[in-house]
């Protein structure tokens, strides 16, 4: 057996790539639930279909897929072209430390402007944050994935200095975190009986920006030449620079907007940790969704679904609830590998020595 | 005078250890072509390993050992996929540091908020007996220690060894490598492994001697933080061996700060080592001649032997 090279990359691979990634993923969560001494298939039944059993925990899916797919989103436009911001979960953290200003200043007293103000705020928090390593890169030519990492622990640290501050709820029995935040500050609920906001339609407009954008214009089209060939984007004309800044504010911004979400919804409140890892694992729904907003959608419910299921195993099966981030990112890798067969194709006959075994 | 400035000469010592490990190895990995930015997930799975290990068995170098291993196998995982199959080695370094870090969570989930309990070594109560340098030497881990032979060791290795001198020019011409008979994807193999196995250490040194618990977050970034070191020794070294202690010192800013009786919230000292290391990267990669000068020609890049 051996891999050999293939003339023409595998369209069906494109595809099939994270399908199969996904069936080693569930093997691997059965190997789990056995170890555990669980049914297997029953348990990963379980796991993946009771947290979508009534119509709360589809709205609990939409509110976790909705930042996912949001960022994913984002994140995709910069990956294109070669541009890696890692920095998302810091682009949130400032999005909520900006548009959470916003709320507890304006929030009590109940202006219909406050949410407006809030999103665009997150929005430019997200950016301004996303804009200093593309700076960086441009004027200095500093790596941008280092340096939006390091913002990402500079973010959180900020945040924490203000809920353990100037934010903390004096009524709050010293707890770190905000006092609530007015109703005039929280996103209204879209589907009755459920969690699910309006941010929802946040993703939903970002899957359509995002396919309006990849492929249908002209931009779309050079940064997805500038992360083929840099030498070709450079011989055409389209700056390296101006695709760093696409790049890095587009994603910036979505990941704010996502920050505005997660406390104008769910939480209601601001706590030191602004996400479960949302910018992170966003980075996952990317490369699952093969940087394509349809493709995004798709692996932005799954990863969501995998936080509900992780949340059920802990409540039900008693197993740490970190397994939601070992099976997201057992997926990542199995994608990884798997996407080496769009490339390599295994040939069972070894073609320079007959006969043997390697 | 003495007095003060010894504790924080031991933690800077202590705090730049992690980083002479992890930076040193990832700099042999990068010396030989492959960028793998996945210390920080090999750090985390060889910290929260040595942990456990150190836990069960009690032993010390058993620990480490077992840390070597579990970030190796992480490190092998990189190689197959990057050196073998040429996938993108950002991608999966990327990969790796998000499955790092979710795999010792799990791993890690029953021993939150145990501690070891470290007894001073007979090592270094013979080491206090050393007269000037016993006072400090005696202060630090003999895995410390250890990490200055191990300078030494990757500095003669790259700059004074045959095998050194190949591990380079697979680095800067693979081709010509190649061409004159090496093994090139062997050798970027055996780099990885070797950045693999520091970035293991590392962890271990963490886990076991710095903090001597297991949370989550444990390595906040110091395998990124390595990475980035390795860039601001513009691959030699010498130099990152100097910058380890450099950030050693912005990790423990805060006691310079405390003794020198400056009130900084505590949240902008803790944010002092990524702060510093945004600003070292600038200075260092706004100089375009020097960065082309010393990156190793081929660094992130696949290569296959055509025919």
């Amino acid at each position: 057996m051996r891999f050999e090279p293939r003339p023409n990359p595998s369209k069906i691979m494109v595809l099939m790539s994270p399908v199969i990634a996904i069936a080693l993923t569930s093997l691997v969560a059965m190997v789990i639930f056995a170890s555990a001494g669980l049914n297997p298939f029953e348990a990963l039944l379980t796991f993946l279909t009771a947290p979508l059993a009534d119509i709360y925990g589809l709205g609990e899916l939409l509110i976790k897929a909705a930042p996912l797919v949001l960022i994913g989103i984002g994140l995709a436009i910069g990956f294109r072209a070669g541009i890696w911001n890692v920095g998302a979960e810091g682009q949130l953290t400032v999005g909520v430390i900006f548009s959470g200003y916003i709320a507890l200043k304006y929030g009590p007293g109940d202006g219909m402007w406050v949410l407006p103000v809030m999103v665009l705020a997150g929005a430019i928090g997200g950016m301004a944050w996303a804009a200093i390593p593309a700076c960086l890169r441009v004027a200095f030519n500093a790596s941008e994935i280092l340096v939006s990492l390091m913002l990402n622990y500079v973010a959180s640290l900020w945040l924490s200095w203000l809920i353990f501050g100037l934010w903390r709820d004096p009524a709050g029995f010293n707890f770190p975190q905000s006092e609530p935040l007015a109703p005039a500050a929280l996103f209204p609920t879209l589907i009755e009986d459920t969690r699910a906001n309006i941010s929802v339609l946040f993703a939903l407009a970002a899957i359509f920006a995002g396919w309006l954008f990849m492929s249908r214009s002209f931009a779309g089209f050079q940064l997805k030449v500038t992360g083929l060939s840099e030498g070709a984007a450079r011989y055409a004309g389209f700056g390296v620079r101006r695709a760093v800044w696409i790049g890095m504010l587009a994603s910036g911004a979505a990941a704010g907007i996502a920050g505005v979400g997660e406390i104008a919804g769910p939480l209601a409140q601001i706590f030191p940790t602004a996400s479960p890892g949302y910018g992170y694992a966003a980075i996952i729904v990317a490369f699952l969704g093969r940087l394509n907003p349809i493709g995004i959608l798709f692996s932005g419910l799954l990863m969501a679904l995998l936080y509900l299921a992780g949340d059920l195993a802990q409540m039900s099966l008693g197993m740490p609830s970190s397994i939601t981030g070992l099976l997201q990112s057992t997926m990542l890798f199995f994608l990884l590998t798997t996407d080496v067969f769009i490339q390599y194709r295994i040939r069972f006959q070894s073609s320079n020595r007959q006969g043997a075994s390697s | 005078m003495i007095d003060q400035a010894l504790p924080i000469i031991v933690a800077t010592l202590v705090a730049g250890t992690p980083l002479i490990y992890a930076a040193l190895g990832e700099l042999v990995a990068e010396r030989s072509g492959v960028l793998n930015m996945g210390v920080e997930g090999m750090m985390v799975v060889g910290a929260v390993t040595a942990f456990v290990v150190m836990m069960v068995t009690g032993s010390l170098w058993l620990a480490v050992f077992a840390s070597m291993l579990a970030a190796m196998l992480l490190a092998l995982m990189f190689a197959v996929l990057a050196v073998s199959f040429r996938a993108n080695q950002i991608a999966i370094g990327l990969a790796l540091t998000i499955f790092g870090t979710s795999l010792a969570s799990f791993i890690g989930k029953p021993y939150i908020g145990m501690a070891i309990v470290m007894e001073p070594s007979s090592a270094s109560m013979l080491a206090a007996r050393i007269p000037f340098l016993g006072i400090v030497l005696s202060q630090l881990h003999p895995l410390t220690w250890l990490s200055w032979a191990f300078f030494a060791g990757v500095w003669y290795f790259l700059n004074r060894s045959r095998t050194g001198l190949i591990l380079r020019a697979v680095g800067e011409s693979p081709t010509s490598a190649h061409a004159l008979g090496y093994p090139v994807n062997t050798i970027r193999y055996l780099a990885t492994l070797f950045g693999g196995a520091s970035a293991g250490i590392a962890g271990a040194y963490v886990s076991i001697v710095y903090t001597s618990l297991w949370t989550e977050g444990l390595i906040a970034g110091r395998g990124w933080i390595a990475v980035a070191l390795v860039v601001f020794a513009t691959w030699r070294p010498g130099r990152c061996f100097m910058g380890a202690y450099l950030f050693g010192g912005a990790t423990v800013a805060q006691l310079f700060a405390q003794s020198a009786g400056i009130g900084l919230p505590s949240e902008l000292m803790s944010a002092l080592p990524y702060l510093v290391t945004i600003v070292v990267l600038v200075l260092i990669s706004r100089n375009a001649a020097l960065m082309r000068l010393n990156v190793p020609a081929s660094l992130g890049k696949p290569f296959a032997a055509e025919g």
